[in-house]
């Protein structure tokens, strides 16, 4: 099994390895394809759709794709990008994001995106639903407004820390996330040094009392956009 | 929504000042002034929905109130959260950081209302062309001085940028302290241009201090009453725009309260709510709503300090409170003056500051004994500034109570629109000579009207004049 394949990437030749999906084998040859929630330590969700590729001409999620040889996969088209934008946009204008005072602003991924894909305003209306904040856990603020259901939590307490201590309830808009307890989420067993507690990629899980601690200059997107840590390998 | 009984002038709405507003001028049936009204129109409700998030939050959401003096709000609001995390003590270069994010923002807000919104009435008239009564006149007859106050702003802005990450709406002030330091390279860049705002800074205090004394006969009596003030002040009766007790003084200088601890300032202020404004109206306690009402900013500060710690800015002040023999100075034109004192000292504040080597320190938070309630007030451009909050077990806030500079000021601005309009208005005729006195008056205020109310805009005037019977008989817009 350790025999290698080549596809390509917007003309590029890759070399993946058995078991690789797309966005793996990609990673690895140093081209971004952007993603929301993917997350390498975890398994794959397919569900953000912001890393859909056309793979011989059909769209697919490049997080779930096994890569194969001869496949052609495009990546930065104008379609794709338009469609992406899209995807962000949405989710934008489906939660309650104020970047302006979220203290994730500067490490944030959706936001990072956008910057990326130059979106300068939502080019849908904004839904301001009423969402829900849990402050109750001692060390964890939990703020559904800016929750884009990824399942980064859920998959990270479920598979990695082993607690459980997220999952999802209703369906399509209402769709949510939801707490292993009868009431909220200080009788979970999560703890701040969890991988489910620091995977969020928006700020939707923080860890209390960290706030604005980074000076704005030295946050992850500030100087260069998300993906350039992928881009340079 | 008009009164069924007096004459009614309506000037909506008032123009170079931040936020909207409008003045209602209501006559009796001998067409007298019977009183005169600064309604500030907007309301934004940040007390209410800042309910709910997270206390660390605060400081960085909330001076979203403002655009022109956000740092104000940001500082006050984290000094409230020091409170709130047990720092009592800030490290030195916390503290000087954030003093430092002060004086530039004190620096680039005075320069703003001075050159950008004041100097047409000084330097063209009140009874100047409004065509020619604007910034854009003063670039266009006093180039150089329009430059200098677009630079001065830059320079105030540069360093609320290296202190807070940001020009404008920054975070670096955090609860407990203060999130970077200021570097060697970021040091030396405003050091070089220090002496050249010095400069600057002097030239626009002569401007303003020459105004004021060569018209002093006109402007003493203009929109000018006695009234309180208030302003925080050092233990050693020094002015301190960052920090200090409260004091207050009535309008000839006794002591009316001296050095209370503004964590407990419920007990000595009071806000009263009247029907037709969104802004409160705040009263000393013991004085009542009647004389209770004060003035703050630069002209209170002026009149509560015993002195000034730095020397060009006190050598002004001592000019300054020479013309009124050492009392307290009460004429409502003589801001501008004392506005300009404040610029310099916040200039010679800042050169003092980066000569301090605690700048460059890295122990930049400290917390200790968590509590529930905190008040963080501060020296903003245009006066005191209140912020207080509680805050539950589980971080979230659950009161917030802020009253802002303008928001003291309404009274005093009420009684200034009073007098103007009782001295100039003649018969039914809104003229353009009114219409800019009355802005004027409330423009020696620098108010914030987005502030006071926690809303945003512009502010545009126009004088509407509507009869006994609630027929409109004259409109004008500025």
């Amino acid at each position: 099994m350790s025999e290698t394949y080549n596809f390509t990437i917007d003309g590029k030749e890759i070399t993946g390895r058995p078991g690789q999906t797309i966005l793996q084998a990609a990673d690895e040859a140093g081209v971004y394809i952007p993603r929301l929630c993917a997350h390498k330590e975890l398994c794959a969700h397919g569900s953000c759709r912001v890393c859909t590729v056309m793979v011989n001409g059909r769209p697919q999620s490049a997080c779930t794709q096994p890569a194969g040889a001869g496949m052609v996969v495009e990546n930065e088209t104008p379609k794709l990008l338009g469609m992406r934008k899209q995807l962000i946009d949405m989710l934008f204008v489906e939660g309650n994001h104020f970047c302006m005072f979220c203290e994730k602003s500067g490490n944030c991924e959706l936001q990072g995106l956008a910057y990326r894909f130059g979106i300068m305003a939502p080019q849908h209306p904004y839904m301001f639903q009423k969402k829900d904040v849990d402050a109750s856990h001692p060390d964890i603020y939990i703020d559904q407004n800016r929750c884009i259901v990824c399942a980064r939590c859920v998959r990270a307490s479920h598979d990695v820390d082993g607690k459980s201590a997220f999952g999802f309830v209703g369906r399509g808009i209402h769709k949510k996330i939801a707490f292993n307890a009868e009431h909220n989420l200080s009788e979970t067993k999560l703890a701040a040094t969890d991988m489910a507690a620091g995977i969020c990629p928006v700020g939707a899980i923080i860890k209390k009392r960290v706030g604005f601690a980074i000076p704005v200059g030295q946050r992850k997107y500030d100087t260069k956009p998300i993906g350039s840590d992928i881009e340079k390998r | 929504m008009s009164a069924p009984n007096p004459n009614r002038i309506v000037i909506e709405p008032v123009t170079r000042v931040e936020g909207h507003g409008k003045v209602t001028i209501l006559l009796d049936d001998q067409k007298k002034v019977k009183q005169a009204r600064l309604h500030v129109v907007e309301f934004r409700g940040f007390e209410r929905f800042i309910q709910g998030r997270p206390y660390w939050e605060v400081p960085v959401l909330v001076q979203r109130l403002c655009g022109i003096c956000p740092v104000s709000h940001h500082l006050a609001a984290a000094k409230a959260m020091d409170v709130i995390v047990g720092a009592d003590t800030l490290t030195p270069t916390a503290e000087k950081m954030r003093r430092l994010m002060h004086y530039g923002q004190t620096f680039q807000s005075h320069a703003l209302h001075f050159f950008h919104l004041v100097s047409p009435d000084l330097l063209f008239g009140f009874d100047a062309d409004p065509a020619i009564r604007n910034v854009i006149g003063v670039a266009q007859k006093f180039p150089e001085l329009a430059v200098q106050g677009v630079m001065m702003r830059k320079y105030g802005q540069e360093i609320i940028k290296a202190t807070s990450g940001k020009k404008i709406h920054g975070t670096g002030a955090i609860p407990g302290g203060i999130n970077k330091n200021l570097s060697i390279a970021e040091r030396d860049e405003f050091l070089k241009d220090l002496e050249q705002q010095m400069s600057w800074a002097r030239g626009a205090l002569k401007i303003a201090r020459d105004f004021t004394v060569t018209h002093l006969k006109d402007l003493a009596d203009f929109g000018s009453f006695n009234s309180n003030h208030l302003s925080l002040i050092r233990e050693d009766g020094a002015m301190d725009l960052y920090h200090g007790n409260l004091r207050a003084i009535d309008f000839q200088g006794n002591k009316i309260f001296d050095q209370v601890d503004y964590q407990g300032y419920t007990k000595y202020i009071k806000e009263e709510v009247r029907d037709w404004s969104y802004m409160k109206f705040p009263f000393i306690t013991s004085l009542g709503p009647e004389k209770g009402w004060y003035r703050v900013g630069p002209l209170a500060r002026l009149n509560t300090a015993d002195f000034i710690d730095t020397p060009e800015a006190e050598a002004a002040r001592k000019e300054f409170m020479a013309v009124t023999q050492g009392k307290p100075n009460n004429i409502t034109m003589a801001y501008h003056w004392s506005r300009m004192i404040e610029l310099l000292h916040a200039a010679e504040k800042i050169s003092e500051l980066l000569h301090d080597k605690d700048l460059q320190g890295t122990d930049l938070v400290v917390k200790g004994q968590r509590r529930e309630e905190g008040v963080g007030l501060i020296e903003a451009p245009r006066g005191t500034l209140f912020h207080h909050y509680k805050v539950n077990e589980d971080d979230q806030i659950v009161m917030a109570n802020l009253i802002v500079s303008t928001t003291h000021n309404n009274e005093p601005m009420n009684r200034a629109v009073e007098k103007v309009a009782k001295d100039h208005l003649s018969g039914v005729q809104i003229t353009e000579g009114l219409l800019n006195r009355v802005e004027v008056a409330i423009r020696a205020y620098d108010p914030c009207l987005s502030c006071a109310t926690h809303a945003m805009g512009k502010m545009p005037l126009e004088v509407k004049l509507v009869g006994p019977d609630g027929e409109v008989l004259d409109v004008r817009r500025s």
